[in-house]
């Protein structure tokens, strides 16, 4: 019996213990009509044979070399990220609300704490939340408690259209409006918004959906003058080398939230992944999710704690900041690892080189005929490719050369039946790079005749 | 057993008022809603000039382990916040007759009069 | 134990790109604007100092792999380690979600046939996968809740009644979804009180939200015929399978009337809790909710090819929770424990849940303990209240967790439900063995004892641990989140 270990003579001991003849007994405050059933699951396998079973189903997905991103991304995870987090220490640890045996989780979690407010340039990080889209409705629902209900968000249009999707969903139960935020078609930035509605929030993606930098300082100042919070949406990689949100404009963004899964999470088809969360220590009160503290024993030993747990779910209920309970804890604590594997330098390295290589490959792909970069201007190691042919088209084919050549922004209903948004990452190497510009060249000449 | 003034006035939901005259009342929790609270750790005080009713919440109490409403004992003003009680919420554990005090409240007469006295609190506190 | 120092006090002057040629030249086309003015103010440890660092840290944690762990409603079973194995293998880890489907038929199958075996397990006709933990699976039911009565042009319909003693994330959940909540008391024999029940139900009544065994510990023996009221009244019923464990393989939401229901995936089928998650809370509906289930879902044609089903192939669906497809990590470690038990082992969880409850719950009563609902039998759960030792001499059901620790026991889940006054609810689940159990009630014996006799022994617990009870009110006082160097 796979994962229960009770032999028969120790079933009949209890059952003795407890006064019943069989096991179904234990069942009799049950209504009869409520039975059991034959459930038509097929019979259980021995792990041999689940291991053979998994090993044939994985294999059944195609090895790609990958040039997609769009919110998740093909990076490099040092061997010992996942060999401590699998420890079973940490992998089948409970939530810490019992601190004393808890402090390995805990510490890792502060430290987590710590990385996240100096990357982000914020005084507070929160324990993580689900993903970079449910921590960004969660920072608009934040918002609107620090601003005053009834209030609008502003959402620009070159937000990745699944996350705009999730604040659809998750913002519209609540009917709290959405203004959208038009871009600019000829450089794919944001524009200023245009009059002064009643809005408590501003959005600022950097990086936008395709791959662009946005002039956060001035759309920060923007919002701050007409007394909008800003929500800053960033990739942690890239704030390696970019100026941190909370040094954006005059006064700094408020929220700052985005997805964590480039440091040490495997992109396993999109998740689970986590959704960090930072803020202004003033706000603090009003942020959802867990927060670690440091404090001291009886006997002045320093360790750490869950605090303000006053906010959350188990104690306040119907008027808890958020509904979340279970979060992300397994990926942050793998995320903390990895955040010290790589160190300070090792992430900044991973960023030049991240960026370096996508110019490489910008300006092989330049030399294919037929080619264009439709947004001209800044970005980070995503940008897109306009070609003379259907990027579906052209993705399919490169499927077949082993390629995932990038993501169709006319599946997300943006740009153009051309356009190909394109990430190149650290783990692409020179040849990599001169493969995909051959495969793109012998496509789009099969493509022609 | 929790201390039950007899020159206060309360509620069922576990605030004192005292009478300081010129129709102005200071309220504050007992002690024995301090004791169920625990330690706490912030306070979010009514705003000052704010107009409140008797009944309805008008503040949060957070402890560690908790987090309260602070109901508004009477209807009236606010006239006065103990805007310390900020940086010092553990004053309302041990203190929460004197230093502990939350606000002053403008009130009618009327208002005092619906308060429960100390006797008949006292039973519901050691309930 | 010294303490460990944080992770910032390693600092080595390594191979730093900053201010290098290379890193120049590759950023010249990003404006100084744009870029971060100073390095990153982040340490530079050696390999084997993180490895040495966190190895260590591990090691001051309990763990289901070295702890018992009897927390109720957490449903703290072995984690089967080659469901790990199998998540990871390459041929899903590194599985970029944009990857057109045929290329993931390997992925999309699993997560199709685990679609079909929690529809068969819960007796409900379809599945989301989508929830990343209970709470999302709670938000995304009484969101469909909402959209079924708002299709049908009953915009009314904005009471959700919700239990006393249901969990925290109820009523949170409902909130979010934009509904009030109404709360139904339960009675002193654990059932539900339908006389409150009637008079809450009316044509404002969106459904309700209950969970059978209760938060409580036991079966809901009146359920058909909350059922039938609910029903009657207009409403819908939300099943919270926090509790899914007690009858996994017996009963059946679906059979019992409930509309839609989550499943917590990091409870009932084993995938680790990792300090905190992730989870999983697939939903699973029956007929009247199918449109409105979240996306995507996965959908097989005739020629046995997978794909996603989307916006487009949904045009009810309550939308997006998330970015891709849900935690799928956590799925294929649900897929792999589904497989491993197949049929006859799904059958055999509830039955051995529920015997290694009962026979802890005599056993303690045995040796002193008060049940709180003696003359019930328990679920896969039960409650225990100390209150008699604190009418004795104080001590409280804390402490009597606090000084399990020293054991090397995880305490259990305590004061909650909080309807019950210094309660334990104990969920032993059915991986533990006789001889753990036994332990465990030797262990629950002295402790018992000690509270008589050398009560301090509970009070100042735990002794043998890294650290102390911790000052907790300082901690939110001072709130020292970070680290900022």
């Amino acid at each position: 019996m796979p994962y229960i270990p009770h032999g028969p003579d120790e079933v009949a001991q209890m059952q003795a213990a407890i006064g019943i003849a069989d096991l179904d007994a234990l069942f009799d405050e049950v209504p009869a009509q409520l039975g059991s059933r034959d459930l038509p699951l097929p019979h259980g396998l021995g792990e041999m044979a689940l291991r053979r079973e998994m090993e044939e189903r994985a294999a059944a997905n195609t090895p790609l070399r990958c040039f997609a991103g769009g919110g998740a991304y093909a990076h490099h995870i040092p061997a010992i990220v996942w060999e401590l987090a699998g420890r079973g220490e940490l992998y089948t640890a409970y939530t810490p609300y019992q601190a004393e045996a808890s402090q390995g989780t805990l510490q890792i979690l502060y430290e987590y704490q710590s990385f996240l407010t100096r990357l982000t340039g914020m005084e507070v990080a929160n324990a993580s939340l689900y993903d970079g889209a449910s921590a960004l409705a969660e920072a608009c629902l934040m918002a609107l408690r620090l601003q005053g209900e009834g209030k609008a968000i502003l959402v620009p249009e070159n937000l990745l259209p699944a996350w705009r999707q999730v604040l659809d969903s998750i913002l519209g139960w609540q009917e709290i409006p959405l203004l959208g935020v038009p871009y600019d078609r000829q450089t794919g930035r944001m524009r200023l918004p245009e009059g002064n509605s009643d809005s408590a929030a501003l959005i600022i993606p950097q990086i936008n959906a395709c791959g662009g930098l946005e002039a956060v300082d001035a759309l920060t100042d923007w919002a701050h003058a007409r007394q909008m919070l800003a929500i800053a949406v960033v990739n942690p990689l890239a704030l390696a080398i970019l100026k941190a949100p909370g040094a954006w404009g005059q006064g700094g963004a408020d929220l700052v939230v985005g997805e964590g899964q480039p440091l040490g999470i495997p992109l396993s088809a999109g998740g689970p992944f986590f959704g960090f969360l930072t803020c202004r220590k003033a706000h603090v009160r009003q942020m959802p999710g867990r927060l670690v503290a440091r404090t001291v024993d009886a006997r002045e030993r320093e360790g750490f704690c869950l605090t303000l747990q006053a906010r959350e779910q188990h104690i306040r209920r119907g008027k808890a900041t958020s509904n979340i309970c279970t979060n992300q804890g397994l990926m942050v604590t793998a995320a903390t690892i990895h955040m010290a594997a790589l160190g300070g330098d090792g992430l900044r390295r991973t960023a030049v080189t991240c960026h370096a290589q996508a110019r490489r490959l910008r300006d092989l792909l330049a030399e294919v005929p037929g080619t264009q970069f439709p947004f001209p201007g800044p970005f980070f190691h995503e940008f897109v490719l306009r070609l003379p042919r259907s990027a579906r088209a052209v993705r399919d084919a490169l499927l077949e050369r082993g390629i995932l050549a990038g993501i169709c922004l006319a599946e997300w209903g943006m740009g153009e039946a051309g356009d190909l948004l394109v990430c190149v990452t650290e783990l692409a190497s020179d040849e990599d790079l001169l493969d995909y510009r051959d495969a793109l060249l012998v496509t789009l000449k099969d493509l022609s005749a | 057993m929790s201390t039950v003034p007899d020159n206060l006035r309360y509620t069922e939901t576990h605030e004192w008022v005292e009478n300081i005259g010129g129709g102005r009342y200071r309220v504050g929790i007992t002690d024995h809603a301090q004791e169920l609270l625990g330690d706490l750790v912030f306070v979010e005080l009514p705003a000052l000039g704010s107009q409140i009713r008797a009944g309805n919440p008008c503040g949060v109490l957070e402890s560690v382990k908790a987090a309260a409403d602070l109901y508004a004992p009477i209807s009236g003003t606010v006239a006065e916040v103990n805007d310390a009680l900020v940086e010092n919420p553990q004053w309302l554990n041990e203190d929460p007759h004197g230093r502990g005090w939350i606000m002053v409240v403008h009130a009618d007469a009327a208002a005092w009069d619906g308060l429960l006295d100390a006797a008949t609190y006292a039973r519901i506190a050691e309930a | 134990m010294n303490p460990a120092p944080l992770i910032f006090a390693y600092d080595h002057q390594r191979d730093p790109v900053h201010g290098s040629m290379e890193e120049a030249e590759a950023l010249a086309d990003i404006p100084q604007a744009l870029l971060r003015g100073d390095a990153l103010h982040w340490p530079n440890p050696s390999e084997l100092e993180v490895v040495r660092h966190y190895t260590r840290l591990s090691q001051r944690n309990f763990s289901i792999d070295t702890h018992f762990y009897p927390l109720g409603s957490c449903t703290m079973k072995y984690n089967p380690r080659i469901a790990h194995e199998g998540a990871m293998l390459a041929g899903f880890a590194r599985l970029h979600p944009q990857t057109p489907a045929p290329a993931m038929q390997g992925l999309l199958r699993i997560l199709w046939e685990l679609q079909e075996w929690l529809a068969a397990v819960t007796g409900m006709v379809a599945v989301g996968l989508t929830p990343a933990a209970g709470a999302q699976g709670e938000l995304a039911g009484v969101a469909m809740i909402r959209a079924y009565h708002q299709s049908r042009g009953d915009h009314q319909r904005k009471r959700m009644l919700i239990p006393t003693a249901a969990h925290g994330t109820n009523p949170a959940s409902a909130r979010m979804a934009g509904f009030t909540v109404v709360e139904i008391p339960t009675g002193h024999d654990g059932d539900l009180d339908l006389a409150a029940l009637d008079a809450a139900l009316g044509p404002d009544t969106a459904g309700i939200m209950l969970t059978n065994p209760s938060t409580l510990g036991v079966f809901e023996r009146q359920i058909v015929q909350i059922a039938e009221r609910v029903h009657g009244a207009g409403g819908l019923l939300y099943y919270d399978g926090a509790n899914l464990n007690a009858i996994l393989g017996r009963v059946r939401p679906g059979d019992m009337g409930f509309d839609v229901m989550h499943l917590n995936l990091h409870k009932t089928l084993a995938t680790p809790h990792g300090g905190g998650g992730p989870g999983a809370g697939a939903v699973a509906v029956r007929e009247r909710l199918l449109p409105f289930l979240p996306q995507p879902r996965v959908a097989r044609d005739e020629q046995g090819r997978y794909r996603w089903l989307d916006a487009g192939d949904l045009p009810a669906s309550i939308g997006r929770l998330s970015a891709h497809a849900g935690n799928v990590g956590v799925l294929l470690r649900a897929h792999a424990y589904l497989r491993r038990l197949g049929r006859e082992g799904v059958e055999r969880v509830s039955r051995y849940a529920a015997l290694n409850a009962n026979y802890l719950l005599k056993r303690l009563q045995a040796v002193g303990f008060q049940a709180a609902f003696p003359e019930r039998r328990a679920s896969h759960e039960f409650i225990l209240s100390v209150a008699d030792l604190q009418r004795e001499n104080g001590i409280r059901a804390l402490d009597v967790a606090k000084r399990l620790l020293d054991y090397g026991i995880h305490a259990p889940t305590v004061y909650f439900p909080q309807l019950v006054p210094e309660c334990l609810l104990i969920e032993p689940t059915e991986t533990e063995s006789k001889a753990s159990l036994d332990r465990f009630v030797e262990v629950m014996q002295r402790i018992r004892q000690e509270a008589l006799e050398t009560p301090h022994l509970l009070r100042e617990a735990p002794h043998h641990l890294p650290v102390g009870r911790l000052d907790e009110a300082l901690a939110a006082r001072r709130l020292d989140v970070a680290d900022r160097g």
